[in-house]
């Protein structure tokens, strides 16, 4: 088959491009120290960070679920006035730079702040400096992710689904459960990985908010950050098992990104 | 026990605005051409599109009425829903969507699955349980839908557009087992359709709508024989002229009268078949009494007869044999005279 030849002037720049991707992954496994990476990876410090770092992004993925696929059932189905602006607002972190977003959660959620101060006097919660803290900033940023994935899943799903099962009885929950959800399953499915890959990478708004106390608040990306200072090799080999994680993400995800059917 | 239903509402370019009672006993069809609001008023029956104003009675108890503001969402009304493309749940298997109106009305999950599986041997798919819709053919979907819809033993069966998702080859025989499934539900059965020939295969009954209104009800015979729209005549295949009656012949609006034995006096629909016109290429001398000139605009080969649509003082369609087109060297925007017999008319009031 006759091929069109590529132009030069495409080629070049898009070789550097990819290049600029490429390069520094193989630095990552070029010069990681293969042979410390068990002793690494099995340093309590370690597995107390990826302990905590697994439990915090999937409780922040839990409650983007929750409170997430609620939100974008109203952003897709109901009319309201103001409803494009308060889209506006929850879609904001994906674009805020976290710290940023840290800073605001401690004017609201701080000891002194907003709200915190109310939570702590009447119910004695404290949430900055926590573990709930750190799902707090992970749920912040990564949430938008999920909602707009959603939204979009409801909006393409054909709706005469919906209503075919009300004209068979169903009530409103049973037509969600039974139709809704798993008509938008891929989208669910989708929305939730890129949720939870975003809370596991959460950096800037964690250690805003949460501070950076080895098993309380120290996240995987935290550790790797601060070992960067006192112990490099292990802080490449955990770099490594987070790109490994991506990895897996970004397989996960083929159909939908990749397009390969 | 009987449905009535009278519905007014305004939905984009659609004026709605009608009345149907419906009796048990028979099935009723609703037909008309595509944007008439048959699938709308279908909806608005299942209580799935809001009217203006207007009112839904199934058996004495109100479902829907504007005037009091009553309102059974369409979950809690007694009725079963064929949608046009069956909209089967993908995600479920055969036996599943079958069972769905019966767990969402409250039966154990174990008299559901029974229920569904005796439904799916009526139909005729009791192989198929395990199955996924998208597995399924289309006649084979169509069956899995109105066993869906039947399973929940619902009073009022609504059906849109039930065949029309087929190819030609499957239709006649999911039709015949349709047919087959309507006469046994005891029941009130309405069917959405555009297609004439399903119409009256299908219903004791029609009811023609056009552009939201009805025009014209009564049984497949008094529909075809005495048609009352020119959407109807064009179903049918026949002529159909409104005018004013009198003493012989039928005055049209615009000048032009055409001899009918029948006609009398009063506002009249006067109905000439194509095949009793006939055309010349000269003016011919003879009996009949209705004679015009006009120009072939239209030549249009149907199986073993040639319909020629002629313009004229009055525009009227003939029906002649490939031959005796030939023999007459017709082509289209070619002259023409054509005639036909005044007892050849049918008249009845309008």
């Amino acid at each position: 088959m006759r091929r069109e030849r590529v132009p030069i002037v495409v080629v070049v720049p898009a070789a550097i491009g990819a290049a600029f991707f490429i390069l520094p992954l193989v630095g990552l496994v070029v010069r990681s120290p293969w042979r410390d990476a068990v002793t690494a990876l099995t340093a309590p410090d370690t597995i107390e960070a990826l302990k905590l770092s697994l439990v915090a992004s999937l409780s922040a993925t839990a409650l983007g679920l929750i409170l997430g696929v609620p939100l974008a059932w109203v952003y897709a189905r109901v009319e309201f006035p103001g409803r494009d602006l308060l889209r506006a607002l929850t879609t904001l972190p994906m674009v805020l730079p976290p710290v940023v977003g840290g800073i605001a959660l401690l004017l609201a959620f701080g000891r002194r702040g907003l709200f915190g101060s109310w939570l702590d006097s009447t119910f004695g919660i404290t949430l900055p400096f926590t573990t709930a803290g750190v799902v707090m900033a992970e749920t912040f940023v990564a949430m938008p992710f999920l909602i707009l994935t959603v939204e979009a899943g409801l909006r393409s799903m054909d709706r005469r689904y919906e209503e075919a099962a009300r004209a068979l009885g169903a009530s409103r929950w049973r037509v969600f459960t039974r139709v809704t959800l798993p008509l938008i399953g891929p989208s669910l499915f989708a929305g939730a990985v890129l949720c939870w890959a975003r809370a596991l990478g959460e950096f800037g708004a964690t250690i805003t908010f949460a501070g950076n106390f080895p098993g309380v608040t120290q996240t995987m990306p935290l550790a790797v950050y601060l070992l960067l200072e006192t112990n490099q090799e292990a802080s490449f080999i955990l770099s490594l098992v987070l790109l490994l994680i991506s990895l897996l993400v970004l397989v996960g995800l083929r159909h939908r990104w990749l397009g390969s059917a | 026990m009987s449905l009535e239903a009278s519905i007014r509402l305004a939905l984009g370019p659609l004026d709605l605005d009608m009345e149907l009672t419906i009796d048990e006993g028979e099935v009723v069809a609703l037909l008309g051409p595509n944007g008439a609001g048959k699938t709308t008023l279908l909806r608005a029956v299942a209580g799935l599109v809001p009217f203006n104003s207007g009112h839904v009675r199934l058996d004495g108890k109100v479902l829907e009425d504007t005037a009091t503001g009553q309102y059974v969402p369409t979950e809690r009304r007694p009725i079963g829903f064929v949608f046009q493309d069956y909209l089967l749940f993908p995600h479920l298997s055969v036996v599943d969507n079958v069972a769905f109106g019966l767990r969402s009305r409250g039966t154990s999950r174990g008299a559901a699955a029974q229920k569904a599986v005796d439904w799916l041997g009526r139909v005729g798919l009791e192989d198929y349980a395990r199955a996924k819709p998208a597995e399924l053919s289309g006649g084979q979907r169509q069956r899995v839908a109105l066993a869906r819809a039947l399973a929940p033993d619902p009073r009022l069966l609504l059906l849109d557009e039930p065949l029309s998702a087929l190819d030609v080859s499957t239709r006649a025989e999911v039709r015949r087992d349709l047919k087959r499934h309507l006469a046994s539900f005891q029941g009130i059965r309405l069917v959405v359709t555009h297609d004439p020939l399903e119409a009256v295969a299908l219903a004791d009954r029609l009811i023609v709508m056009e552009n939201g209104r009805l025009v014209q009800t009564g049984t497949p015979a008094e529909v075809t024989e005495h048609p009352r729209s020119q959407y109807v005549a064009d179903l049918v295949g026949v002529n159909l002229i409104r005018g004013e009656a009198d003493h012989g012949t039928v005055r049209i609006p615009g000048g032009a009268a055409v001899a009918a034995a029948g006609a009398e006096s009063g506002e009249v629909f006067a109905m000439i078949h194509p095949r009793a016109v006939a055309i010349y290429r000269m003016r011919p001398e003879g009996s009949p009494r209705n004679v015009w000139s006009g120009r072939a605009s239209n030549i249009e080969l149907l199986g073993n007869r040639v319909r020629v649509r002629i313009d004229g003082e009055v525009p009227l369609v003939a029906e002649v044999t490939p031959a005796a087109l030939k023999e007459l060297d017709l082509v289209e925007g070619g002259e023409v005279w054509l005639s036909f017999k005044a007892t050849d008319v049918g008249v009845y009031p309008a």
